[in-house]
C-alpha cells in the first residue's frame, strides 16, 4: 500500500473487481499458490523426485478429490447467491436443477449402453447441463415469479420432492434408486473418435515435465471452470443486471419506477442460478462417479442455502469462504476425531484432557463416540450435522454477514494496526 | 449538467407532436370504502412546475401510484403525451419518461450513493445482461459513460463527499438528494417529487428548492411537486393544484389559489 492507496484516476479503477494494488497481488499469489497444488506431490515435475515446496499433503489424491468438490461446491453455491443474494427470491428448489444438470450430462455424455446415452463430447454436454436446466427455470418460473417469500420457498420446496420422483421413476435415464447411473468421464474429444485430446481423469505428463495424478487434472480443471465462474458472478453483480437483482431485492416498487422489469429479471435470475446450479450437478455427478436419483435430495439444497448464508448472503469471498467451511468442515472433524482417538489411545496429558468427551465403550459416557453403535454419545457423523447447524444458527444471530462479515472485521482490525481506532 | 441534457429543452420542443404532455382526465379510485381519488382532472405541460398540495390523506401521493400505473384508477383516464398509459405495467412508464421519488425515501439500502445513481440509468444504459456478465467492450464502456452521468449528477447535486457510503448511512436530508439524483439519472420528461422537503430545516429545503427550480430552467424538465404546506410551493410553482379528500378544491397560479376562499377554509380547518 504505497502512496496513496485509494486514489483513483479513472472509473475503470474505481470499479475494478480488485481495488488496489495490494489486493490485486494477494489475489494473485493466491491463485497461483492455488494452480500448483498438484505440483507439491513428490515427482510432480521432471524425471525425478523434485517437486514444488508446499504443503505435500494437499498434492494427495483424497485433498485434491476434497478441493474439486469445494469448487463445485463453491459453483453451485455463486448460483443460488445470484438468485437469493441479489436478487432475494429464497430457493430450495437448486438440488432439482444441479440433478436435471447432472442428468443431462450423463444422456448426451455417456455412450450407447444399458441406460440411454447419446455420446457427445464435453463441448457439448457440459454447457447443455447448465442451459437444459437454465430452460427449464425458464419454463418454471412464471409460477416462482408470483409468489414471493416464504410461498417461493414452498413452492421451490416442490420442486425438490417432484424432481426425486421424476428420477426415480425414469430409471432408463437414472438407472433408479437400485443401482444408480455412471456419469461421462471428464476427457476433451473432438468429437466421437477413440483417443481422448485430454483425459482429465487419468495420470499423465502435461508439457513434456509435469506429472499430475488424474486427480490433480481434474481439480485443474475444476479450478479453472471455478475462477471463470466467480468473474462472471463478480461481472454480473458489478453491472447492469445486478444492480436490477439487488433494486428488485430492496424495493421492488420502486425498482420498477426506475424501469426494471420485475418479472423479466427474476426469471432472468432464475435462469442464471440453474445454469450454474445445473453445470456444477454435473460436475458433482462426474467428480463422484456414480449416484442414485436420492443424491438430489432436499439436503443438498439446504447444504448450499448453508454455504450462501454462512458466507453471508450477497457477497461472492463469502461465497468462496462458505464453500471451503461446508466443504472441509467433515473432514475436519474426521481428522480432529481420528486425534481425539489417536491420543486417548497414547496416553499421556491428552488423554486425560480429551477423555471425559469421549466414549469408547459402553458404559463409558463422552459427547463424542468413535465406535458407533456400542456406547452412547454423538457419531461422527452427527457431530459434523449439529456443527453445521449450530453455526448456521450462530451466523443468523451473531454476524448476518457471514463468515464475510467475520473477515471485514479482521480486516478493517489490521489495516488500523497497531492503531485500535 | 452538460452530458446529462441528452436531451435539451428544445429538443423537447421539437419533438412535440402532443398538446399537453399529461393529462389527468377525471380519475377516481378507491380501496374497499374508502375513496382516495374522487374525480380528479389536471394537464401539465412540457417545462412546467405544477405542485399539488393538500392535507394529509388527500389523495397526493395516490395521484403519483396512478400515473406510474402502480394503482389502476377505477374511472378515468391518464394520457401521457396523447396516449393513455392505463394497462401499462410501471416500468413502462419509466420508459415514457416519468420519474419519481418517495414521500418515505425508497432508495436501495444496500447500495451505496453512486450505485443508486447508477441504477436510475438502467432504462438509459445500452447493455444486454449477458454483455454486463463479460465486462468487455460494450458493457464495460456502458458503465463507464454511464458512470460519468452519475458523476455529474453528483457534481450538480453537491454530493460529492458522500459518493461511496452506502445510503442508509446518510443524513436525512442527504439521502432526499440522492434520490432526486436517482430520479434525474432516468433523464425523464417529468419528475414527480412527493413531498421533497418534508422534514427537512430551512437551509436545506432552500438548497433543494434551487435545485428544483434548476431542474426546471436549466434541463427543461418538467415537474409535479407533491406538498401538505404551501410555504415552498407557494414560492415556486407556475401553477398549483389544492387536493382535498380527493377532490380538486382549487387550481391557478399562486396569487390566485393562496386567495381562493375554498382553500383558506380547508387550510383552516385542518389546523
Ligand atoms: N394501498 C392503499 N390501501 C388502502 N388505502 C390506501 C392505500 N393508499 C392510499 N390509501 C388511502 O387513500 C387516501 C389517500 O392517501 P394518500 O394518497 O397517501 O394521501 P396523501 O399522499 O395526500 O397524504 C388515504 O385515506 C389512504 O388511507
Ligand atoms: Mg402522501
Amino acid at each position: 500500500m504505497r502512496g496513496r492507496p485509494l486514489l483513483v484516476t479513472n472509473y475503470a479503477d474505481d470499479q475494478a473487481m480488485l481495488k488496489s494494488t495490494t489486493q490485486t497481488v494477494m489475489a494473485g499469489l493466491f491463485l497461483l499458490f492455488l494452480v500448483c497444488i498438484p505440483l507439491f506431490a513428490p515427482g510432480a515435475i521432471g524425471g525425478g523426485e523434485s517437486r514444488i515446496p508446499g504443503p505435500t499433503f494437499l498434492a494427495g489424491a483424497d485433498w485434491l478429490k476434497l478441493l474439486s468438490e469445494l469448487g463445485i461446491f463453491a459453483m453451485a453455491a455463486l448460483g443460488l447467491n445470484i438468485l437469493s443474494g441479489l436478487a432475494g427470491q429464497v430457493s430450495l428448489g437448486h438440488a432439482f436443477f444441479m440433478g436435471l444438470g447432472a442428468y443431462t450430462a450423463a444422456v448426451l455424455g455417456s455412450g450407447p449402453g444399458a441406460l440411454w446415452g447419446v455420446g457427445l463430447p464435453i463441448w457439448v454436454w457440459l454447457p447443455m447441463a447448465g442451459l437444459i436446466p437454465a430452460a427449464v427455470g425458464i419454463v418454471i418460473s412464471p409460477t416462482a415469479v408470483r409468489v414471493r417469500g416464504l410461498y417461493l420457498a414452498i413452492v421451490t420446496l416442490g420442486l425438490v420432492f417432484i424432481g426425486e420422483y421424476v428420477w426415480r421413476n425414469l430409471d432408463f435415464i437414472t438407472g433408479g434408486s437400485q443401482s444408480g447411473r455412471n456419469f461421462p468421464a471428464l476427457q476433451v474429444r473432438l468429437w466421437r473418435e477413440e483417443e481422448a485430446l485430454l483425459d482429465l481423469e487419468a495420470s499423465g505428463t502435461w508439457l513434456g515435465f509435469l506429472n499430475l495424478s488424474g486427480e490433480g487434472k481434474f481439480y485443474l480443471f475444476i479450478l479453472a471452470l471455478t475462477v471463470l465462474f466467480v468473474i462472471v458472478a463478480k461481472n454480473i453483480q458489478r453491472s447492469r443486471v445486478g444492480r436490477a437483482f439487488q433494486a428488485i431485492r430492496d424495493r421492488d416498487v420502486a425498482a420498477e419506477i426506475m424501469g426494471v422489469d420485475e418479472f423479466r429479471y427474476k426469471t432472468l435470475a432464475f435462469a442464471i442460478s440453474s445454469f450454474y446450479a445445473g453445470v456444477a450437478g454435473a460436475l458433482l455427478a462426474v467428480e463422484v462417479g456414480r449416484t442414485i436419483p436420492e443424491q438430489w435430495d432436499l439436503l443438498l439444497s439446504v447444504e448450499i442455502i448453508a454455504i450462501v448464508l454462512i458466507g453471508g448472503a450477497g457477497s461472492i469471498s463469502g461465497v468462496l469462504m462458505g464453500s471451503a467451511f461446508v466443504v472441509l468442515l467433515p473432514r475436519l472433524v474426521q481428522d480432529f476425531g481420528n486425534l481425539l482417538q489417536q491420543s486417548a489411545a497414547s496416553g499421556g496429558v491428552l488423554a486425560t484432557i480429551f477423555d471425559p468427551i469421549l466414549s469408547t465403550g459402553p458404559g463409558d459416557f463422552g459427547v463424542v463416540n468413535l465406535s458407533p453403535g456400542v456406547a452412547p454419545g454423538l457419531g461422527i457423523l452427527q457431530l459434523n450435522t449439529l456443527i453445521y447447524g449450530l453455526l448456521i444458527i450462530a451466523f443468523l444471530i451473531f454476524e448476518p454477514l457471514g463468515l464475510y462479515g467475520v473477515w471485514v472485521r479482521i480486516r478493517n482490525y489490521w489495516k488500523g494496526w497497531p492503531f485500535t481506532y | 449538467m452538460s452530458r446529462l441534457l441528452t436531451r435539451s429543452t428544445e429538443n423537447r420542443r421539437a419533438e412535440r407532436d402532443y398538446e399537453n404532455l399529461l393529462v389527468v382526465d377525471d380519475v377516481r379510485l378507491a380501496f374497499g370504502g374508502v375513496t382516495a381519488i374522487d374525480g380528479v382532472s389536471f394537464h401539465v405541460d412540457d417545462g412546467e412546475l405544477y405542485a399539488i398540495i393538500g392535507p394529509n390523506g388527500a389523495g397526493k401521493t395516490s395521484i403519483f401510484n396512478c400515473l406510474n400505473q402502480v394503482y389502476h384508477p377505477d374511472e378515468g383516464d391518464i394520457r401521457w403525451k396523447g396516449k393513455t398509459v392505463l394497462g401499462l405495467k410501471p416500468n413502462q412508464t419509466a420508459e415514457l419518461g416519468m420519474a419519481r421519488t418517495f414521500q418515505n425515501i425508497a432508495l436501495f439500502p444496500h447500495m451505496n450513493v453512486v450505485e443508486n445513481i447508477l441504477t436510475g440509468r438502467h432504462i438509459r444504459m445500452d447493455q444486454t445482461w449477458w454483455q454486463g456478465a463479460l465486462w468487455l467492450g460494450k458493457g464495460r464502456r456502458d458503465e463507464f459513460e454511464n458512470r460519468e452521468v452519475v458523476e455529474d449528477i453528483i457534481d450538480f447535486l453537491e454530493i460529492e463527499r458522500w459518493r461511496k457510503q452506502p445510503v442508509g448511512m446518510l443524513p436525512y436530508g442527504i439521502q432526499k438528494r440522492v434520490e432526486l439524483g436517482r430520479a434525474l439519472a432516468m433523464d425523464p420528461d417529468l419528475l414527480l417529487l412527493d413531498e421533497p422537503v418534508a422534514g427537512m430545516n430551512l437551509e436545506e429545503t432552500e438548497d433543494m428548492a434551487r435545485f428544483i427550480l434548476d431542474i426546471r430552467d436549466e434541463l427543461g424538465i418538467a415537474i409535479i411537486l407533491v406538498e401538505h404546506d404551501m410555504g415552498l410551493v407557494m414560492d415556486i410553482a407556475d401553477r398549483v393544484m389544492v387536493v382535498d379528500f380527493g377532490r380538486k378544491i382549487s387550481e391557478g397560479v399562486p396569487e390566485v389559489v393562496q386567495n381562493d376562499p375554498e382553500v383558506i377554509k380547508a387550510y383552516l380547518g385542518e389546523t
